[in-house]
């Protein structure tokens, strides 16, 4: 049976650059980036634009029971619903899958950095620890930590109710949601499915994580492909969701799409032999059936060394043309993928495609309206993919 | 199915766990991995045979995934040693830097009193702490996993919080139905219990506090049930195209005839009063299986002693399968291993599977004062022989997770 070709119908972003389709095409045209040296100093972040949840999360209550990471993709998810047209549709919403990339919550850093500094004190006993979480941990912070309560949240407050899958593992999860939910849709094992990742990037607790492997972005902002003295990545913060379904069920619903997204395809390099990375996009690349004149939305990090080789593999095709939305919107980790697919899809459908954000000029102009664009993620450390997005016809 | 492994409290290898399972023996006893104080349930289902130096639950839960999956390759006998011709699907509980590891960089910060930049500088000194990156990503199990089997692809680590493990059963099912592969290795891990873990699910009052005898404590359908009991383990399923199985001339130890899942929207930690996804998620299974409700003659119960779920349960089981339920014995493993969380849908899974091949359902021990308002036929303290065909394997979890499958012994 021929696979049915699945549309992307609805998108929804939040990010440091703001909310909503119209203010990123703006701040993607004026160039704007929204990025913080100050607050985590010397970390650059990328912090969440203006926002007022209300209009995606009417309940304070609910907003109460989330952390930011959670409110973030919790908007972001209304707002593709939206712009798909199935908000508060509950027939549709009620069999709509869902499957989501997701890290973990906040921690309550304040709480942690007390216990730090008793134990650097000489005053933490062992068995004092459990007193204190005991004490001090809020009951409901582990909700609002939970890698599944997102889309537990996205469920209760937008009624998203078919099956719902959260997928772990930084970018990699991003890139695989994508993936299965194409591969699902396209097989007829779903109709519809809402697909996408959140990330709060002004948080010292998740910093921690990246410090260990010193792959956070110190001191200055810069372009993603002039940061090899400085390489790293800056955190930034976005909510990126898609509304993907099947041409028939959008055409019966009377949706038009933005684009359809053809395929997805994912890899695990051994990054332990040099090279790996560059070797598994030169083997993931022919999948797409692409011209080496293509365009090329990359969720590149700034990371070393998986920069290097990504750029291996771009430079060996000098005629594409390259955007990485990193430069402008931090490392979103798991939501680099779907924030990729994301513009790939938006510049289709304005028949444009956004300028470079790049003064060293690896990011060249197109003009004309662009009927193909390849999304590609590298993790920083692990996990590899691609995509195809094309005008649907 | 063609190979299944297990590790629970109760031991390693499906033999053991067996064993011991249909004598109703516990698992659960009080908690020496750490000091206990100050802490209002002080017991689990921890696996403490087995160990991983310097610990972590990230590096235990990996451990016992990598236990697991050997015996069921070893079972299955499929590919070749670090070669497993298909994707892996991997539940495992959410990661991140744990306690140990946060003093460890805590007493090598140089001050006394630091705030998150000052331990930030330390984290990134030299290069000192780069291990800790390397365990405490999201992706850390899956990648050793794959690099360790040589799993196919990008693995996927998923949570669906007590549902994962059914959830990385029915990922596996999915893609072979599409044909993307013939084999798909589904493994589910947890090893969890550690002092904040423990703290976490107490502040949410959502285990069990009768502590002293700690293997009584999990008391699914009992009146006096008051919560579940922390666990670790891991499950592994070998998982093939029929066809292919068939070809290769493989043992087939049991089919997934159905899977299904329905989400809750009610609440983060309660289900909807009136069951209604529950009920959803048994009749969807169902439907996948193109089975009727008479065809099931076993659930292994979610069962997870909480007095909201084992009622909810009941409710959901009752509304689908109507005067046919008081017929269907029911069983809860997590009366003896515990809830083993992100590993239990796997976990179960295989206790279903072994109940097929022996024809004999594992007790729900503990079960001294039945819940009246839970008339199930419980398979109460002791084993059961029983005539069974297809069994029903349930996880209802936090979040609104619910997922159920309908294993079958293989169609004559």
């Amino acid at each position: 049976m021929a696979e049915k070709e699945v549309w992307i119908t609805g998108i929804g972003l939040l990010s440091s650059l703001g909310e909503g389709l119209d203010a990123h095409w703006e701040a993607l045209a004026d160039k704007r980036v929204n990025a913080d040296d100050k607050r985590l100093a010397p970390y650059v972040i990328h912090p969440i634009g203006p926002v007022s949840f209300d209009a995606q999360i009417p309940k304070k209550g609910d907003q109460r029971q989330m952390e930011t990471w959670q409110r973030i993709g919790t908007y972001a998810a209304g707002l593709a619903l939206d712009s798909a047209g199935v908000k508060g549709n509950q027939e549709i919403l009620s069999r709509m899958d869902m499957i989501i990339a997701a890290g973990g919550g906040e921690r309550d850093l304040t709480v942690d950095m007390a216990i730090m500094n008793a134990d650097a004190q000489g005053k933490l006993p062992p068995a004092l620890l459990n007193e204190k979480l005991m004490n001090e941990l809020r009951p409901t912070l582990f909700l609002a930590q939970l890698s599944n309560l997102l889309a537990g949240n996205i469920a209760i407050v937008h009624g998203v109710c078919g099956t719902s899958r959260t997928f772990m593992g930084e970018e990699a999860a991003g890139i695989d949601a994508a993936r299965i939910a194409v591969a699902r849709i396209g097989a007829g094992q779903s109709d519809i499915a809402l697909v996408g990742a959140a990330h709060n990037g002004d948080r010292g607790d998740l910093l921690m994580l990246y410090a260990f492997g010193d792959f956070a972005l110190k001191n200055q902002h810069s372009s993603i492909w002039s940061r090899r003295n400085n390489p790293g990545f800056a955190i930034g913060s976005a909510g990126a969701f898609l509304v993907m379904e099947s041409r028939e069920h959008a055409e019966a619903r009377g949706a038009k799409p933005f684009a359809k997204l053809t395929k997805v395809v994912a890899d695990l390099a051994r990054r332990k032999e040099p090279g790996a990375v560059t070797k598994s996009l030169q083997a993931m690349w022919p999948k797409l059936g692409v011209g080496d004149d293509a365009i090329l939305i990359t969720g590149a990090t700034g990371a070393e060394p998986a920069t290097s080789e990504e750029r291996a593999f771009l430079e060996q095709r000098p005629g594409l043309v390259v955007r990485a939305p990193g430069t402008t919107f931090g490392h979103t980790m798991e939501a680099q993928f779907p924030l990729g697919l994301a513009l790939a899809a938006l510049s289709i459908s304005r028949g444009k495609l956004y300028p470079g954000n790049d003064p060293a000029g690896f990011e060249v102009e197109k003009p004309g309206a662009p009927t193909q664009i390849v999304v590609m993620g590298v993790g920083h450390w692990q996990g590899e993919g691609m995509a195809l997005v094309e005008a649907a016809k | 199915m063609t190979g299944m492994g297990i590790v629970t409290s109760l031991g390693a290898g499906k033999a053991d766990n067996w064993k011991r399972l249909t004598a109703g023996e516990s698992g659960i006893k009080t908690v020496t991995r750490f000091p206990i104080d100050s802490l209002k349930t002080t017991m689990a289902g921890a696996v403490d045979f087995v160990t991983v130096d310097p610990f972590s639950s990230t590096s235990l839960s990996q451990r016992l995934a990598e236990i697991a999956t050997e015996e069921a390759l070893a079972q299955a006998g499929i590919g070749s040693k670090g070669d497993f011709p298909g994707p892996m699907f991997l539940a495992v509980a959410p990661i991140e830097t744990e306690w140990p590891q946060r003093l460890e960089v805590a007493r090598a910060v140089p001050k006394t009193d630091f705030n998150i930049i000052d331990y930030l500088a330390t984290c990134s000194e030299g290069g000192r702490f780069t291990h800790f990156h390397r365990r405490f990503t999201f992706g850390s199990v899956a990648l050793n996993l794959a690099e360790t089997f040589g799993t196919k692809g990008s693995p996927i680590s998923l949570s669906t919080a007590c549902a994962s493990g059914a959830t990385a059963i029915q990922l596996g099912v999915e893609a072979i139905r599409r044909g993307e592969t013939d084999a798909a290795l589904c493994v589910a891990t947890d090893g969890s219990v550690n002092p904040e873990a423990m703290v976490r699910f107490s502040l949410l009052s959502a285990l069990s506090t009768q502590n002293d005898p700690p293997q009584a404590a999990s008391k699914p359908f009992s009146k006096n049930r008051d919560g579940f009991v922390m666990a670790e383990g891991a499950g592994a399923l070998v998982l093939e195209s029929y066809d292919a199985a068939i070809a290769r001339g493989a043992r087939i130890l049991g089919v997934v005839a159905g899977c299904g899942e329905l989400t809750d929207s009610f609440h983060r930690t309660r289900s909807a009063p009136d069951g209604k996804p529950a009920i959803g998620c048994v009749r969807k299974t169902l439907a996948d299986a193109g089975m009727e409700p008479h065809q099931i003659d076993h659930i292994n119960a979610h069962g997870t002693s909480t007095p909201e779920n084992d009622k909810m349960e009941y409710l959901a089981t009752s509304a689908v399968f109507g005067e046919h339920t008081a017929k269907i014995p029911v069983s809860s493993n997590k009366s003896m291993v515990g809830h083993t969380i992100s590993a239990a849908g796997a976990v179960e899974a295989i206790f279903s599977l072994l109940t097929l091949e022996h024809q004999r359902i594992p007790p729900t021990i503990n079960y001294e004062v039945p819940d009246p308002a839970i008339p199930f036929d419980v398979v109460g303290n002791k084993a059961r022989d029983a005539k069974v065909t297809a069994v029903m394997s349930n996880s209802f979890g936090f979040g609104g997770q619910n997922a159920s499958l309908i294993l079958t012994r293989e169609p004559a």
